[in-house]
């Protein structure tokens, strides 16, 4: 009889992180500036291991300072939102739900305009802190709202989120009918998703906050399976379902908060990688969550590469890309239902 | 084994249950009957503390249910409820070892024994031939089997159905309730049905608790319960009372306006 065990689930991990060093790879190897593949690992190879060598200084700032950071934040923010997608579909048992279905994120693009119209968005850290806290400001109201006699109902919640959302779309609306050129298209670029402002000091500001988040989340990951049956089927099984509910909303969300304040809003990762995630291994949250991180690091890695060679010198935002290549290969998977059958 | 005392229970304002009190033996299948409305569900989720009384309280072998964790509850008492579909479709058999969370705690993998007591539970719901199919692909009969089979991995002393033979044809309706019997007849489980059929609930329960407005009308063997009196005055309408030709137990027929 096949079924999950951890074994299983840590051989397909480690199969999806090999592939997502592949594509890290990959993605250092390319870019406008021609910097061989082999010379790029090399130059990377040498740094890790604090050789001096192969490369000159123009070629070393861009794998080093340019491509590394942008492929490892790439690589954290679409685990973080393919990880959060997964989670509220399981909470709001809704396969439409993605990360940004609760207003998260609009929050989040509330709170980076103001920074940017403030004249914020050059300091370091002005805009991602400015839009982190747009986002948990959002994570409170809809919290507040989003229940009824202490309990959080998903229903009601999907509400609070959603009616919440479309209030700060105005406001986005009307930040943007205010602003100024040069203002309007930096906001624009952050609304479709940019990775061109990368560093190694946002690597090591979310790394360990997504971590946290992740390791709270996969504690539960048996439990979110039998919520998927509906909460009196989970508490007949014994699981603590408003704890459950509690920690899946403010885990989820504060995962999609800290993703988002680093490189804006990019759409689409965070619903279709958790479905085709699930059509591929199946349902089960022990190996959909893992799964489902190292897939989401190598699409948006893949995704952000694309969009910064395919028009070289022009860099498209990740966001078109995600959408542009995401939603055929999904109907692709889904139309076809290739079941791999590794369980 | 379980103690209903005087237990109320409201929602907002109206009082669903009033002062409901009975008892169920070890080894008893009880079936509990009543028009809708009338608190049959209500007082089945009571008894798995999915709703606490406001008034009175269940026991658990002597234990009021509010002193157990739901863990506890739910190695002791499973439920089979009114349909309930995951939002992603899951193997049969990854949904019968769901009925072992109770048991797993923290551990997050079941072990082989976990494994060995789902394929047990499969073996008696005889669904182990479809172990490895999708939930959502099964017929509504075979489903009914998957979730007695996950009530069952529970290891449970109680089993709780809620409606067990709604959307079932008849043959699938005697042949859900005869697994049920043969679960307690022959492995000792404790039953406690509510059923919309009278029939059904008559021809297989050892004892019948009829619910009216919140309040237990009659309760006792089906014989005591089930007369043309007591249905009538309950449903508010018009039926036809006698006995089940094979089995002698009550058999209830519906009659049309105007046909005494």
């Amino acid at each position: 009889m096949k079924i999950l065990t951890l074994k299983k689930v840590l051989l397909i991990s480690a199969l999806l992180g090999l592939i997502l060093i592949l594509v890290m790879i990959l993605s250092i190897t390319m870019g406008s500036v021609k910097v061989g593949p082999y010379r790029s690992i090399s130059i990377l190879l040498q740094s890790i291991l604090g050789l001096k060598g192969a490369g000159t200084e123009t070629e070393k700032t861009i794998i080093l300072s340019l491509r590394v950071p942008r492929a490892l934040l790439a690589g954290l923010v679409g685990a973080g939102l393919s990880v959060s997608g997964a989670i509220f579909q399981a909470l709001l048992r809704n396969p439409l739900a993605d990360p940004y279905i609760l207003g998260v994120s609009s929050g989040a693009a509330v709170g980076a305009i103001v920074a940017i119209l403030m004249g914020l968005g050059t300091l370091s850290f002005g805009l991602p802190l400015a839009s982190f806290i747009g986002g948990l400001l959002t994570i409170f109201i809809v919290f507040y709202f989003g229940r009824q006699e202490g309990r959080i109902h998903p229903n009601t919640l999907l509400l609070a989120g959603v009616i919440v959302s479309s209030f700060l779309s105005a406001l986005i609306m009307f930040f943007l009918s205010v602003s100024q050129r040069e203002e309007l298209r930096t906001i624009v670029f952050w609304l479709m998703g940019d990775f061109s402002l990368s560093n190694y000091q946002a690597v090591r500001l979310i790394f360990p906050y997504l971590l946290f988040a992740f390791f709270l989340l996969y504690a539960h990951a048996r439990q979110f399976n039998l919520i998927l049956s509906g909460e009196e089927s989970a508490l007949q099984l014994g699981v603590n379902v408003e704890r459950l509910k509690l920690i899946s909303y403010l885990g989820a969300s504060l995962m999609t908060a800290a993703s988002v304040s680093m490189c804006g809003l990019i759409g689409f990762v965070g619903l279709i990688v958790p479905h085709s995630v699930r059509l591929i291994f199946g349902p089960d949250h022990r190996l959909l969550l893992p799964a489902s991180a190292f897939v989401g690091a190598s699409f948006l890695i893949a995704s952000d590469t694309l969009g910064r060679t395919l028009f070289s010198p022009v860099e498209l935002p990740v966001g078109v890309i995600t959408a542009a290549f995401g939603g055929p290969f999904f109907i692709y998977l889904l139309r076809t239902r290739k079941v791999v059958k590794i369980l | 084994m379980i103690e209903v005392d005087s237990v109320s229970f409201r929602y907002h304002q109206d009082w669903v249950l009033q002062d409901v009190s009975f008892q169920v033996r070890k080894g008893e299948f009880v079936g509990v009957i009543g028009p809708n409305g009338s608190g049959k569900t209500t007082l089945l989720k009571t008894l798995y503390r999915l709703l606490t009384p406001q008034r009175g309280d269940v026991l658990f072998d002597h234990l009021s249910l509010k002193k157990m964790s739901r863990g506890e509850i739910a190695k002791k008492i499973a439920v089979v409820a009114q349909e309930t579909y995951p939002a992603f479709p899951f193997r049969v058999i990854e949904m019968v070892l769901m009925g072992r969370s109770p048991y797993l705690g923290h551990l997050m993998f079941e072990s082989p024994k976990d494994l060995e007591i789902a394929k047990r539970a499969m073996e008696w719901t005889e669904i182990l031939p479809i172990s490895q199919r999708p939930i959502d692909e099964l017929s509504g009969g075979e489903r009914k089997r998957v979730y007695i089979a996950r009530a069952l991995a529970q290891e449970p002393e109680v089993i709780l159905l809620d409606e067990p033979t709604t959307n079932l044809d008849i043959h699938h309706q005697v042949e859900s309730l005869d697994l049920v019997l043969s679960l307690n007849r022959k492995k000792g489980l404790t039953i406690l049905m509510a059923s919309h059929d009278l029939n059904l609930a008559s021809e297989y329960s050892d004892r019948l608790i009829l619910l009216q407005h919140g309040r237990i009308f009659h309760m006792g063997p089906p014989e005591e319960v089930m007369t043309q009196e007591n249905i009538e005055k309950v449903y508010g309408c018009q039926v036809w009372v006698d006995r089940n030709p094979v089995s002698g137990m009550p058999r209830v027929s519906l009659l049309r306006k105007g046909v005494h």
